[in-house]
């Protein structure tokens, strides 16, 4: 049995006084989808923000892939194999659908300075090579009709798939997806749904996802993991937390 | 009609991601390549060649540079004549000081001694942004100039602080004549527009792109911000070095630091936002219109007193200059904030369709 591929243990978190994160401990097994739910202000997106190194928590540690961290910048952990989306689209609106994926390797590209700007050797094989594998990947979304648009043209959707296409484009290992699928309609929904599923499956990418729709989080996680007020009020399979009485109360409330 | 690219199949992604993959771009571009090697050294007067075409490609240069850095870097500068000052005034040294130096490896030594002053003083982009960032180039501005004039060293101790470049040798080829000067300038500046072409098709212009348009999911896909905002400094601040270099060796023949101020840094930011944020060709498009338009409105005015038989005040026209000109920014940071480059791709779209509507 492999070790999870990610520990979190006793991360704590506070911006001034306001305790974002209490004290969360969770782990998320190799290939598996782990979903963060709660309501807004639970600390989810912050969570997400600790683990690929954006803040950094004030105690506890990650640990990922057996290598722990307390103080990692988020170039790192791209390095060691997380990638992730926003909330709120962040796709680089000046450039088209094509490079902005391939933005996405910029990790794997090697060449320098000099052999870019002469567009010589190494440099010009790397661009063919990654343009191949960043054709694989639009295949595998089914955005090949829009390749060359400029993002900021294209519907919201889309844009949701072309951020999700830009981090598997650094093949990473662990992806985390925040809210992939707000604000999208039933069908939308389902394609995404499916999307994250087939990542997990071929790729074998573990998935940390945070989302609202109670449907799609029960249907597709293997684990859920449940936040209030910077505090997990519970983990475990989509079932357990199904009959979880503190989820219920915090998510319906409870009369005294 | 003309503009079409039906028919034109990629078979190989190396064909797509070709500088030009339409045919009439290429076309176009050789054809004007052509007239800019033969035709205009053979035919252009030699006012045209020093007073327009020679300012032309130089600014070019400059715009071109400030270009990398502000448009696609998005790091807004306001210290390109310092830079193009110590671009002339390194070129200038290294030819007096070493001996048998090849003027050549001069202006790229002017280049690399500018990008080094320019990855300096881009430090404090890794903290500032925006008008912050401006203000703090500024110093590289006022800075830069002065230590010029301060230290006689640079100027190797003339007492009016003015310099008179040594002339340009390559290869025992004396380059006196106004249309060999313009060849000279016009070679380098299309090898080092191509290298910049190059530059931003690569990794690195997505790099810089990226942290242009969104800093922080550029850092989560692994892009050192840092190393990547000091080369946008370095490689812009090689630019503006060479153009610098070629303003007093090709163009002027004798530069003073004070010759390199604010108004010059103004003047290209202007070729810049007119030609096109983000854009290589803007550069050159902004550039025609900043050193082509005082020209045209001069004779314009000119011509309209004449006609209606005026008789102008001496002294007046460069107002009236001024003011249209002043009239011409505002309005194209209104109506079209990315420039002449992107009037001319809504016009090739246009083209693509003409004459039908769809």
């Amino acid at each position: 049995m492999l070790n999870p591929i990610l520990q979190v243990q006793n991360v704590s978190l506070s911006f001034g006084g306001v305790n974002a994160l209490k004290d969360i401990s969770f782990s998320a097994e190799h290939k598996s989808i782990l979903a963060i739910i709660g309501p807004n202000g639970a600390g989810k997106s912050s969570l997400l923000n600790v683990i690929n190194g954006v803040y950094k928590p004030q105690q506890g540690k990650v640990i990922f892939k057996d290598k722990s961290w307390d103080q990692v910048v988020p170039f790192e952990a791209a390095r060691s194999g997380i990638a992730r989306t926003f909330q709120n689209i962040a796709l680089f609106k000046g450039m088209s659908v094509l490079e902005n994926i391939l933005t996405g390797r910029s990790l794997k590209m090697r060449s320098g300075l000099l052999s870019s700007a002469f567009y010589i050797g190494p440099c010009k094989r790397e661009e063919v090579a990654h343009r191949e594998a960043v054709e694989h990947i639009i295949d595998f979304l089914q955005i090949q009709h829009i390749r060359k648009t400029p993002v900021g043209r294209l519907p919201y959707g889309l844009q949701k798939r072309v951020e999700l296409a830009r981090a598997l484009a650094a093949e990473p290992d662990l992806l985390l997806l925040d809210e992939p699928m707000a604000g999208m309609n039933v069908e939308e929904k389902e394609d995404m749904s499916r999307f994250v599923l087939d990542v997990n499956e071929e790729y074998g990418t573990s998935v940390i996802l945070i989302e609202h729709d109670m449907g799609v989080v029960m249907d597709i996680s293997d684990k859920i993991v449940v936040l209030d007020y910077g505090k997990k009020i519970g983990e475990g399979t989509p079932v357990q937390i199904k009959n979880n009485q503190k989820v219920i109360d915090a998510y319906l409330g409870v009369t005294d | 009609m003309f503009y079409r690219e039906a028919g034109q199949f990629k078979a190989s992604y190396k064909e797509d991601q070709a500088i030009l993959p339409i045919s009439q771009d290429r076309v176009g571009l050789i054809l004007i390549l052509i007239f800019g090697f033969f035709a205009i050294p053979l035919f252009a007067s030699d006012y045209w060649l020093t007073a327009i075409l020679i300012p032309f490609l130089v600014f070019s240069l400059a715009a071109l540079g400030l270009n990398l850095l502000t448009g696609y870097a998005g790091q807004l500068s306001l210290g390109t004549a310092a830079f193009m000052a110590v671009g002339a005034f390194a070129a200038y040294n290294f030819e007096l000081r070493v001996p048998q130096m090849p003027i050549l490896i001069s202006f790229i030594m002017s280049g690399i001694t500018a990008a080094a002053v320019g990855i300096a003083f881009g430090i404090p982009s890794l903290r500032i942004r925006g008008f912050y960032l401006a203000v703090a180039t500024l110093a590289a501005q006022f800075f830069i100039p002065w230590l010029l004039v301060k230290v006689g060293w640079f100027t190797n101790y003339s007492s009016s602080g003015v310099i008179t470049t040594q002339p340009v040798t390559i290869f025992g080829f004396i380059f006196d004549s106004p249309s060999r000067r313009y060849l000279l300038v016009l070679s380098i500046v299309v090898i080092l527009a191509l290298v910049a072409k190059n530059l931003v098709r690569s990794n690195l212009g997505r790099a810089w792109m990226a942290v242009r348009d969104m800093d922080v999911a550029a850092e989560v896909i692994g892009i050192s911000i840092v190393r990547t905002k000091l080369i946008a400094f370095g490689v812009s601040s090689f630019y503006c070095g060479v153009a610098g270099a070629l303003y007093a060796y090709a163009y002027l023949g004798s530069v003073e630091p004070d010759g390199f101020n604010l108004d010059l840094s103004f003047r290209i930011l202007f070729m810049v936002i007119i030609g096109g944020i983000g854009s290589i060709m803007g550069s050159f498009l902004g550039a025609a219109f900043i050193t082509l338009l005082p020209i045209f409105l001069d004779i314009f005015i000119n011509e309209a007193a004449a006609i209606l038989g005026l008789k102008l005040a001496a002294g007046i026209t460069s107002v009236i200059q001024l003011l249209v000109f002043g009239g011409l920014i505002i309005f194209f940071l209104i109506v079209e904030p990315l420039g002449l480059a992107r009037l001319w791709q809504i016009t090739k779209e246009k083209l693509r369709l003409w004459p039908f509507p769809h």
